[in-house]
């Protein structure tokens, strides 16, 4: 399977790059990463000189499953604390070798236009095919004014993005952060100031936990923490929404948008391109196993491709998008109700206490008189709950009702027309059909 | 090392020091603190859980390992031992294939129950180690109870008691407490001289006091005790071991098992015990397995159990037999010696295979016959209640007791292995003494 990947005319042997990270931030990285086979590269985020520094202490948090599974983890760092010049020339080599994989610079320099005017040639220099503006990170770099204190405000979006174009031929993607309330305003305001893409999400500004012996927030550097930038799994879902908003916001849509936050396996990426994004960047995956997962994240699409008989990464592009509606336009008669697999089902009672305690008393505790659970039809209003914490996959599935069947809770007939809130009788504001 | 696996007749140092000490280690260690994480998280915390339900002493299985998951082993153990005073001793001994992790919602899911017993030694380990009782006892209510025998029953309902107030006196026989935990449990299931440490750790409670080789019956009356105690609780057990009557040239060819366990769970060196170099097991319940894999790991060349019915029919559990066979164990089913010859220090086992009849359900002898050579033999068919029987009305041989494990006689209870009711395991002991602490305040209360 072809897994070809075109984005702002780049091209890469596949649609995963490897976000701005540590996993970006030298040479010796990115080549290893280019071997097993990654698609591209953005590579750690550039400054101007003196490089910045970093804490000397931790500055990884983390959120673990009971088995030590990495599910979300924060970090404190900042951009790249090596010399500008170092990194250029890094870039150069590694771009002239691997002529064929992706390779965009991240940056972050002042909001004055001056700053941006002097590094882009220095950039451009490197032959390198993109540029990425980190308008994202969301500690250490927002207190001086940067980052996500630009990205929290389209205004300067919109500045800094026309800055950038109008001084440099090279494409350009702006770096979202999701610590706002709607990602549409900074995703039309870097389209409007120029932007030949978008890339999201940038991490979450966060705390991962509190040390209850010191009472000092981790990771803590000599008694003391701060907020830091969230991703890993955890982010996955926040990813997805934020990217689908862009994607079909009509003053966005059809444009280009790299999807990034919590892409771990294929599956992670298939579901970022179905909701728009061209492409996905992966960095938490690759800190916590490494740059092998690139085999199980390209074979794995492929194979799925294939069993699908989709021939391109653009046939997955936004195909889920015409499925995201709004609530207001679900179908209200479409009616299901759970039902329970009495041969699958091993007796743990977790429906029946979620149910029970937190729902609909919508489940049964006894069959003729045993230890055993059902589905009361008259109750279950098919919320899913008791699907959530089935500990057996597709033990309690949901059931549709045929239009004509009778649903017994509402004792009405399932209609096979499609009805929805905006006509809804209780509601206040429905369109009603003239006298 | 003075002798091997294959010096003839019964002798002693078999093994070498290091293979001795390996041999009688920890059967199935504690976990660590990770993998106690690890399996905490695999119980799903069922409603009305039927791990709950198959726990004799019905301890809340899911909330104890919810605690664990939070790392909260200290109220874990908590949650163990309100129910289960000895919860450290049967998180060991416990048979939990046929109790909690049989009911285990995971074994009928994928044949792997949470480890529910190890994850209950792992919290009751975390406060024993560190010797923390956590309980106080309430304010003496200048009531006295008789407890007789000081085994799982007798310690289970004297620290109820006492929590609840009363002045306890234990009468016991031997010059140790614990009963079986003490001279009966196999060694590798409760090392480091566990049984004892548990009593002393269970008696920090206060306000019980432990007579020693005190025997009712033969030092002192029930009609006695019954003047200068407010109630009597018997926990004595089975002091008796059913024979087998074989024809034999020798006296003395057959050991009892029972006897021989509790000489090796005394012993402190394991060199010094002599074992045959071919050794035969007769019985198919605990005892028989706990014989016949020690006789193994005290350094028997072969090892065999006869057993007169089928696997199936074995009180001892599959994985009992499993743990037996992995050891080199052979176990001949559907067989009973019939006679004995000794010659040249050697028996000669003989034996007929059996069949149990369809229609009456008999055990049937067959004709054909075989025979195996043996240097010591042990009989593990039972044991059995022989003690008392005049004063409380009996029932399959045992005393007879109500729900509220109340005897005929008044103001008399018992419980553990030699009542009527319930499985002859330390836990079920541990419920029955505890039941009977409340029946017994209750009817000191009511009064
Ligand atoms: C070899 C063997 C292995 C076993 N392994 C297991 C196992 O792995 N798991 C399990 O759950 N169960 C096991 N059991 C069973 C378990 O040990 C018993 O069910 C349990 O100990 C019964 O407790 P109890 O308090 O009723 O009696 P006991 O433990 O027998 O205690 C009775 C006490 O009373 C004393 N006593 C007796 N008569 C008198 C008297 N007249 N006056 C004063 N004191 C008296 C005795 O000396 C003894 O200390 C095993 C039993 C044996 C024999
Ligand atoms: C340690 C660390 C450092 C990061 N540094 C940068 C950076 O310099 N520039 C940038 O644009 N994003 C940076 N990010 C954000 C990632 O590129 C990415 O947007 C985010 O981690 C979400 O993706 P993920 O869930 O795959 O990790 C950093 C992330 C981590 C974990
Ligand atoms: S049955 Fe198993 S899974 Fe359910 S609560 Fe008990 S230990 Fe947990």
């Amino acid at each position: 399977m072809n897994l070809q990947s075109e984005f702002l005319g780049i091209k890469s042997p596949n649609p995963f790059w490897l976000a701005s990270a540590p996993p970006t931030d030298k040479e010796y990285n990115v080549r290893r990463a280019f071997e097993a086979g990654w698609g591209g590269v953005v590579w750690k985020t550039l400054g101007l000189d003196p490089n910045i520094v970093n804490v000397n202490g931790p500055r990884y948090g983390a959120v673990w499953g009971p088995d030590r599974r990495l599910l979300g983890m924060n970090n404190i760092e900042l951009i790249t604390d090596r010399p500008l010049q170092i990194n250029l020339d890094e870039i150069k080599v590694v771009k002239k070798d691997y002529p064929d994989r992706a390779v965009v610079v991240s940056l972050m320099v002042p909001c004055e236009e001056e700053c941006w005017k002097s590094i882009l040639p220095k950039v451009e220099e490197t032959e390198a095919d993109g540029l990425e503006l980190n308008f994202g990170c969301p500690h250490g770099m927002s207190e001086r004014g940067m980052g996500s204190a630009v990205g929290q405000v389209p205004d300067y979006i919109e500045m800094v993005t026309r800055w950038v174009k109008s001084n440099t031929r090279m494409p350009v993607i702006v770096k979202l952060t999701p610590n706002i309330t709607d990602i549409r305003y900074p995703a039309r305001a870097a389209f409007k100031g120029g932007a030949d893409a978008v890339s999201l999400i940038n991490t979450v500004a966060s705390i991962v936990s509190v040390n209850l012996d010191t009472f000092s927030p981790e990771p803590s550097i000599n008694g003391k923490g701060t907020h830091g930038g969230y991703c890993g799994p955890a982010v996955k879902p926040i990813a997805l929404n934020l990217v689908s908003q862009i994607a079909r916001d009509p003053e966005t849509q059809n444009k280009d948008i790299s999807g990034i936050g919590g892409v771990t396996t294929w599956r992670d990426a298939a579901e970022f391109l179905a909701l728009g994004a061209g492409n996905v960047q992966v960095c938490t995956a690759a800190m916590t196993y490494g740059f092998g997962i690139i085999s199980e994240l390209t074979s794995g699409l492929s194979n799925w491709m294939k069993k699908k008989e989709i021939n391109s990464i653009s046939e997955i592009v936004g195909k889920a998008i015409p499925n995201v509606t709004e609530w207001q336009y679900l179908n209200l008669n479409h009616v299901t109700k759970a039902q329970i697999d009495q041969d699958l089902c091993i007796k743990c009672g977790r429906c029946y206490a979620v149910c029970e305690d937190t729902s609909h008393q919508a489940i049964t505790k006894t069959i003729n008189g045993e230890r055993g659970f059902e589905v009361i039809d008259e109750e279950c209003v098919a919320c899913n709950m008791c699907i959530n914490v089935c500990p057996v996959e597709n033990c309690i599935t949901m059931r549709d009702l045929e239009p004509g069947e009778i649903d017994k809770r509402t004792g009405q007939t399932v209609s096979d027309k499609y009805a929805n809130w905006t006509t809804h009788p209780n509601n206040p504001s429905s369109i009603k059909a003239a006298e | 090392m003075s002798n091997t696996k294959l010096s003839p007749g019964i002798v002693s140092s078999r093994l070498s020091k290091e293979e001795y000490s390996n041999n009688f280690s920890d059967a199935y260690p504690g976990f660590t603190d990770y993998e106690a994480k690890v399996e905490a998280d695999r119980c799903y915390f069922c409603y009305d859980a039927p791990c709950i339900s198959a726990c004799p002493t019905e301890i809340n299985i899911p909330l104890f390992i919810r605690q664990i998951s939070t790392e909260m082993e200290e109220e874990a153990a908590k949650t163990i031992f309100d129910q289960n005073i000895l919860g450290g001793m049967c998180a060991r001994v416990c048979p939990t294939e046929t109790l909690c992790e049989e009911a285990c919602v995971r074994e009928a899911a994928e044949g792997k129950p949470v480890k529910i017993g190890r994850l209950q030694r792992y919290a009751t380990d975390s406060i024993m180690s560190q010797n923390i009782h956590p309980y106080i006892r309430n304010e003496n209510n200048g009531k006295k109870i008789a407890v007789i025998g000081s085994g799982p029953a007798g310690l289970a309902c004297s620290h109820r008691l006492s929590m609840l107030g009363y002045d306890v006196e234990i009468f016991e026989s031997k010059s140790k407490a614990g009963g079986l935990n003490e001279y009966g449990i196999a060694t590798y299931k409760s090392v480091d001289n566990f049984a004892a440490k548990e009593v002393d750790w269970l008696l920090k409670i206060g306000g019980i006091k432990i007579n020693h080789n005190k025997t009712l019956g033969v030092d002192f009356s029930i009609d006695e005790l019954r003047k200068s105690y407010d109630a009597i609780f018997i926990g004595c057990g089975l002091q008796d071991t059913n024979k087998i009557s074989i024809d034999s040239n020798t006296d003395q060819s057959i050991e009892d098992a029972v006897d021989f366990i509790a000489d090796l769970r005394q012993i402190n060196d394991f060199s010094s015990l002599p074992i045959g170099r071919n050794v035969v097991v007769i019985g198919g319940g605990m005892t028989a397995i706990d014989a016949a894999v020690q006789s193994q790991l005290l350094g028997a060349e072969k090892v065999t159990i006869i057993y007169r019915r089928n696997l199936e029919n074995m009180s001892a559990s599959k994985k009992e037999q499993n743990n037996a066979t992995s050891k080199g164990v052979k176990i001949i089913t559907n067989a009973i010696p019939t006679s004995i010859n000794k010659q040249n220090g050697v028996h000669k086992l003989s034996l007929s295979y059996t069949e149990v009849e369809k229609q009456s359900g008999k055990l049937k002898e067959l004709d054909q016959k075989f025979s195996i050579e043996a240097d010591q033999i042990f009989c593990a068919i039972g044991q059995k209640f022989n003690n008392l029987l005049d004063v409380f009305k009996s029932n399959k041989g045992k005393i007879m007791i109500d729900e509220s494990c109340k005897t005929s006689v008044e103001n008399v209870w018992a419980g553990g292995d030699c009542v009527d009711q319930g499985e002859d395991l330390t836990v079920t002991a541990v419920a029955q003494g505890r039941d009977a602490a409340e029946a017994i305040h209750k009817s000191i209360i009511s009064k």
